[in-house]
């Protein structure tokens, strides 16, 4: 294998490795934008993926079990709302809260209904995503470089990877250019400034968190259903809180965090590569490292020390009318 | 939107008088608060109807609820004659209502336009709507001489300007009766001139406007028709011109206002603050104290006035070691304190400086705290309310009861929590911590906001008898009452800098004003003269 | 004068927390229904597994341990308004200081040892909520953000030293060497025997105590000295603070050490008193727990010492659940805690109004009739 395919691989991997993040990345945007802090991520991409994973076994079919991880997720998304936005919650709380719940729940109604430690029955053929080939891949497979970024890279992944990539601007396209956009991060800055526009505060956070459960769902249903072919007990390891440092990094944008998340999965992909390799001069590289890398960039970012994530002003506080 | 004004129109020409607003009987209560008791008031179209009352007195409620913010828990409101149901903001704007909030409701970070089409985008998608919106705004600029940069954005624009989108806003709603509250509190005295000159352009293209205010000079020169409110009750209704800026304020407070304390000529000695060429920088960079050099002696007051926003809040916060310096120097009785290098506020009050805040409920003491621990605020290291290295709580209860009964503060309960102190009855538990301590120099800012009347008394005559007693005082206020009752010298600060000192005895409202605008003070006496 | 009412303090630090706290339990009794289980033989076999023989006890009150010192974690930072997520990775990285020293300073005698060993948790606890603190403190970056991070920084940085360099020649396990037998923490039941009084053995040491005494000396840090009280001022009101002369930054600071501090202690139970060496993820989402038992328990040491031992008893009654009914898994325990969050912390406010309205028509009835 020449250094080219080295990286071809690599970079697929990376694809792969991001698109959960990219999807969940957003779905945080959307919550975030809108003054609600969304920790959450974690435990919704968690019973996403449980609920795809057993609705597509049961129904052969990962469509239904993609709808069944959105409707998982969405629920979670509005028990996230009914605490924090309708009962001013605090937001943090609410998200740990239901990553811990989902943790349980998730292992909890595996081992009941499979009885398999935690585990759902493996998926066959049809009831997953299968890789999609772009028309005229195999023709031009043969042609040098650009021929096989196409065939190799770009072609062959299944649908929820173009579907997290088409996402991204689809998400720049509504948060700047649109009416529900430009409320939605009006109510994220200065609630008081939406209301007394006439517009419903509550609503509009409503219907931000739900646009967030929809796009963590289908990351969720990604993890069993496509990058995988069943759920296990804890499978997102982490890939929630991976997003929402994503999201932070990426300031709170669509496009910056999308760049986020392909460094991170970069890494991710590299990490599992790099495992007892030694590199001229350096050594080997411990494997912790390159996993721990993406945390630590984030707290540079954090810190202030490149560039300033500042986040949307109302963030974290429940809108209470002032006297 | 067209629709509501042709029928204004109609309406107008008929002659069929109905007023713009009618409200009968307005009850509201906020837990125990009573803070609308049974309002009747109306208002005519095309006038300006002012609506005076002290802090508290509920105008601000009343607003708000014409505004749909707030339900009322019975009465009814009439606009244009028709019995409404105002449910939100949405309703009120339907119906011509549009209203500018005391603290602006603008997102900052988007431009003017983006602000001004919010709620209103006109379609789902922004495009077309914003084309619409940036050639309505330029019609409304030209007509109501709102001069305002659609693309800039909010964040950066004057306080002014701010204001003029909140107008904008409202008007591109298609607002018909505008409801402004308190808006003169952040403007200088000139920029205020400059609204009442948009309000009285408004009133000729035949919109109504309801003004909302406790300054009594608005009143009187901006208004038509005036309704006072006390206590949340409405007092009186009275045409502008058949009245007196007396009467009002008899009417405000329910009494004669003492507008001058008693006090006798002050007897300045030593030097006990001295600024020199002071400097003061936000975190942002932003200059907000400018050369500040000046003095305090024992024994005098020194009062600086100034329209809130022009740097005396962070000169106060400096001198009180809560901001740091950037340049220049503060010399406390002949040394070197000036924040920032080992000088805090904790220091600063080891040698004897008390600082009672501008802001009572920001700074000055944690609500959810006792009476007790809020009298320990800053005092907390004292040797005296220790026990070994704990806190001697009996200690400090007792102590608190003594400055409790010491300043009047009712009721006498130093485990009560500190929110459930009335406002006048909160700041006298701060200044007995403050003054109580006898320091040599007090640093008080706007020593009576949002007191009521009685504790305004008590408090200007405690702070007289720490002149009397040979203390230094520095008092910061943006009531120029205020200022011109309590003290011997006045410095007037513009824009960060102190434009300059009129002796007590030479000042007036007018000379004052203008110095508060930036006009220097020898210009500030002759543009005087000439008006004379 | 408020608008808000204020309740008797039996309301609200007594009444509202159960209320939560029952409607927690009645969810999770739906979600046993739901898998086709009965709930009373549940809470039947989770009150037996936890207090119905003497050994339960022994286990139930050795969680109850990990979740003192984790509720009190959380709690200090709490009363400084900071939410230190990162209690998981502060324990973990104390682990570290405890092993460091029980191996490498064998020489010692025990009493020595175990100062040492508090001493050593205290440091590597206190020194990783200090990175975060201080990024909070001087640089402004939000410390429930950090405090995530840091958690998954410390995992790989212990997994990294776990396999690289503690491990001992030859083992393929990814844990640290035994610590000696004499620096081990004793166990209560070593401890009765010793005078007399025989106890069912349990994994219940010394620490158990430690934990009692750490829970009075945070009463007193918070309520009864100034540091305490300007822990607690800045926490309430940051503006006010600095207008006291309380610098924000070196309280924030101090707060995330005893924070961080008093999750490691975590470890002393875990390390040196039960497990004996340092195992990977020892942890065991006992630092998340601890926020559970700090919310529901009103940031007060002795609410955390009861909610500390409601999750003890839910996790050695979930343990004995798992073993009488192999549909209900340990993890009926993780589903419990979450929803335990979710009322008594992120919707701890649901009931207020009605409560307040309930209580202020009781009391206006008393009152009248008074009156009359």
């Amino acid at each position: 294998m020449d250094n080219f395919e080295l990286v071809i691989l690599l970079l697929d991997a990376t694809l792969r490795t991001s698109t959960p993040l990219i999807l969940a990345a957003l779905a945080g945007m959307f919550s975030e934008r809108s003054g609600t802090i969304n920790l959450a991520l974690e435990g919704m991409m968690l019973g996403g993926a449980f609920s795809a994973a057993t609705v597509a076994y049961y129904a052969g079919n990962p469509w239904i079990g993609l709808l069944a991880a959105i409707a998982t997720t969405v629920s979670l998304s509005l028990l996230h709302g009914f605490a924090c936005i309708t009962h001013k919650g605090n937001q943090v709380v609410s998200g740990m809260a239901i990553n811990i719940l989902m943790s349980g729940l998730t292992a909890l109604v595996g081992i009941a209904l499979f009885a398999q430690g935690g585990k759902t029955p493996s998926l066959d053929h049809g009831s997953r995503f299968q890789p999609i080939t772009l028309p005229g891949a195999d023709a031009v497979a043969d042609v040098p470089i650009l021929g096989s970024l196409y065939s190799e890279l770009l072609s062959g992944h299944n649908i929820l990877v173009y579907i997290a990539f088409l996402a991204v601007p689809a998400a720049w396209w509504v948060m700047y250019r649109t009416r529900f956009g430009l409320r939605l991060r009006a109510v994220g800055e200065n609630p008081g400034a939406v209301d007394t526009a006439g517009i419903g505060v509550i609503a509009m956070r409503y219907r931000a968190v739900m646009c967030s459960g929809v796009l963590v769902g289908m990351s969720g249903a990604y993890l069993s259903t496509a990058q995988g072919a069943s759920f296990l007990q804890d499978m997102t390891a982490g890939k929630g809180y991976i997003a929402l440092a994503a999201m932070v990094f990426g300031k709170w944008r669509p496009f910056p965090a999308l760049f986020a998340c392909l460094l991170f999965g970069f890494l991710d992909a590299a990490a599992t590569r790099m495992q007892g390799v030694v590199l001229p001069g350096i050594g080997e590289v411990p494997v912790q490292l390159v996993q721990a890398l993406p945390y630590v960039l984030t707290v540079i970012l954090l810190a202030g020390f490149i560039g300033r994530a500042i986040p949307p002003k109302s963030l974290g506080r429940p809108y209470v009318k002032e006297r | 939107m067209s629709d509501t004004i042709h029928q204004m129109h109609g309406a107008g020409e008929t002659g069929a008088v109905q007023p713009a607003i009618e409200l009968r009987g307005i009850d509201k209560r906020f837990g125990a608060v009573h803070a609308n008791k049974s309002i009747d008031l109306r208002v005519e179209k095309g006038t300006i109807h002012g609506i005076v009352g002290e802090n508290g007195a509920g105008k601000s409620t009343l607003m708000s609820i014409l505004y749909g913010f707030y339900q009322a828990d019975g009465g009814t409101i009439h606009v244009d004659g028709k019995l409404c149901v105002i449910k939100g903001s949405e309703d009120a704007i339907a119906l011509g209502i549009g209203m500018v909030h005391q603290h602006f409701m603008l997102v900052e970070t988007f431009t003017v336009l983006e602000n001004v089409i919010l709620g209103v985008e006109g379609g789902a998608v922004l495009r077309a709507g914003v084309d619409r919106a940036r050639e309505e705004l330029k019609r409304l600029e030209r007509e109501y001489a709102l001069d305002v940069n659609p693309d800039a954005i909010v964040g950066e624009l004057s306080v002014g300007a701010q204001q003029r989108v909140e107008i904008l806003k409202a008007l591109y709603r298609g607002a018909e009766i505008l409801i402004l509250d308190e808006p003169t509190g952040v403007l200088t005295p000139q920029e205020a001139d400059h609204l009442f000159r948009i309000l009285e352009t408004l009133k000729e293209q035949g919109k109504t406007v309801v003004l909302i205010t406790h300054k009594l000079r608005e009143i009187m020169a901006a208004t038509d028709n005036v309704s006072v409110m006390r206590q949340g009750e409405m007092v009186a209704h009275r045409k502008t011109a058949e009245t007196s800026p007396e009467e009002i304020s008899e009417l405000m407070v329910g009494r004669k206002v003492l507008l001058h304390i008693e006090k006798g000529e002050a007897a300045p000695a030593a030097i006990v603050l001295e600024v020199d060429n002071l400097c003061v920088d936000t975190l942002q960079g932003v200059r907000k104290v400018k050369n500040a050099s000046f003095t305090v002696r024992a024994g005098e007051i020194v009062g600086i006035a100034g329209v809130s926003g022009n740097g005396q809040s962070e000169l106060l916060e400096a001198l009180g070691g809560i901001r740091p310096v950037t340049e220049g120097q503060v010399l406390f009785n002949g040394q070197d304190v000036t924040p920032g290098h080992g000088v805090d506020a904790a220091e600063l009050r080891h040698r004897g400086v008390a600082h009672v805040p501008e802001d009572r409920h920001r700074m000055a003491m944690v609500t959810g705290f006792s009476a007790k621990e809020a009298a320990i605020l800053g005092y907390e290291d004292d040797p005296a309310y220790q026990k070994g290295i704990f806190l001697n709580w009996h200690a400090i209860a007792d102590a608190t009861e003594h400055m409790m009964s010491e300043f009047d503060v009712r009721p006498n309960d130093p485990n009560l929590k500190a929110a459930n102190f009335s406002g006048g009855n909160q700041q006298k538990l701060v200044l007995a911590r403050e003054m109580m301590r006898d320091p040599e120099l007090l640093l008080v800012g706007q020593p009576t906001r949002g007191v009521d009347i009685g504790a305004i008394e008590f408090i200007h005559k405690r702070i007289v008898a720490m002149r009397d007693a040979g203390k230094a005082v520095l008092l910061v206020s943006v009531e120029l009452d205020e200022i011109m009752s309590l003290a011997d010298r006045i410095l007037v600060m513009c824009n960060g800098s102190i434009i300059g000192e009129v002796a007590a005895a030479d000042a007036n409202e007018r000379v004052l004003g203008l110095m508060m605008a930036g006009v220097a003070p020898n210009e500030a006496k002759s543009a005087e003269g000439h008006h004379v | 004068m408020n608008d808000t009412v204020q309740l008797p303090r039996w309301i609200d630090v007594g009444v509202l927390p159960v209320i939560n706290l029952l409607l927690a339990l009645a969810v999770s009794g739906l979600v046993v229904l739901a898998i086709g289980e009965s709930p009373s033989e549940v809470v039947e076999i989770l009150l037996y597994g936890a207090f119905g023989y003497e050994e339960a006890w022994g286990y139930t009150l050795y969680y109850t341990t990990n979740f003192i010192f984790t509720g009190l974690a959380f709690a200090v930072a709490f009363h400084c308004g900071l939410f230190n997520i990162g209690a998981e990775g502060q324990a973990y990285v104390g682990g570290l200081g405890v092993i460091l020293a029980a191996l490498y300073l064998d020489f010692l005698p025990f009493p020595i040892m175990m100062i040492v060993a508090i001493l050593a948790a205290t440091a590597f606890g206190a020194a990783w909520a200090y990175i975060p603190a201080y990024l909070q403190a001087r640089r402004g970056s939000h410390v429930v953000i950090t405090t995530i991070m840091f958690n998954f920084i410390a995992s790989s940085l212990m997994v990294y030293l776990l396999v690289n360099v503690l491990r001992p020649q030859g083992s393929m396990n990814p844990e640290s060497k035994q610590i000696a037998e004499h620096l081990r923490l004793p166990f209560i039941h070593d401890m009765a025997a010793s005078l007399g009084i025989e106890i069912a053995r349990s994994p219940l040491n010394l620490s158990f105590v430690y934990a009692l005494i750490c829970s009075v000396l945070v009463w007193l840090f918070i309520w009864h000295t100034r540091w305490g009280y300007a822990i607690r001022t800045v926490g309430a009101n940051a503006v006010a603070a600095t207008y006291a002369g309380i610098e924000p930054g070196r309280y924030i600071i101090m707060a995330m050490m005893i924070s961080g501090a008093l999750s490691s202690f975590m470890a002393l139970n875990e390390v040196m008193g039960v497990q004996h060496r340092l195992l990977i993820d020892f942890t065991a989402g006992y630092g998340f727990v601890g926020i559970a038992v700090a919310l529901m328990g009103r940031n007060h040491p002795f609410g955390i010492f009861l909610s500390a031992l409601l999750f003890g008893m839910l996790y050695q009654g979930g343990a004995e659940l798992s073993f009488e009914i192999p549909t209900i898994s340990n993890d009926m325990v993780v589903v419990i805690q979450g929803l335990v969050i979710l009322f008594t912390g992120a919707m701890e406010h649901m009931f207020r109004p009605r409560v307040t309205k309930i209580y202020m028509a009781w009391h206006l009835r008393r009152h009248g009739q008074e009156a009359a």
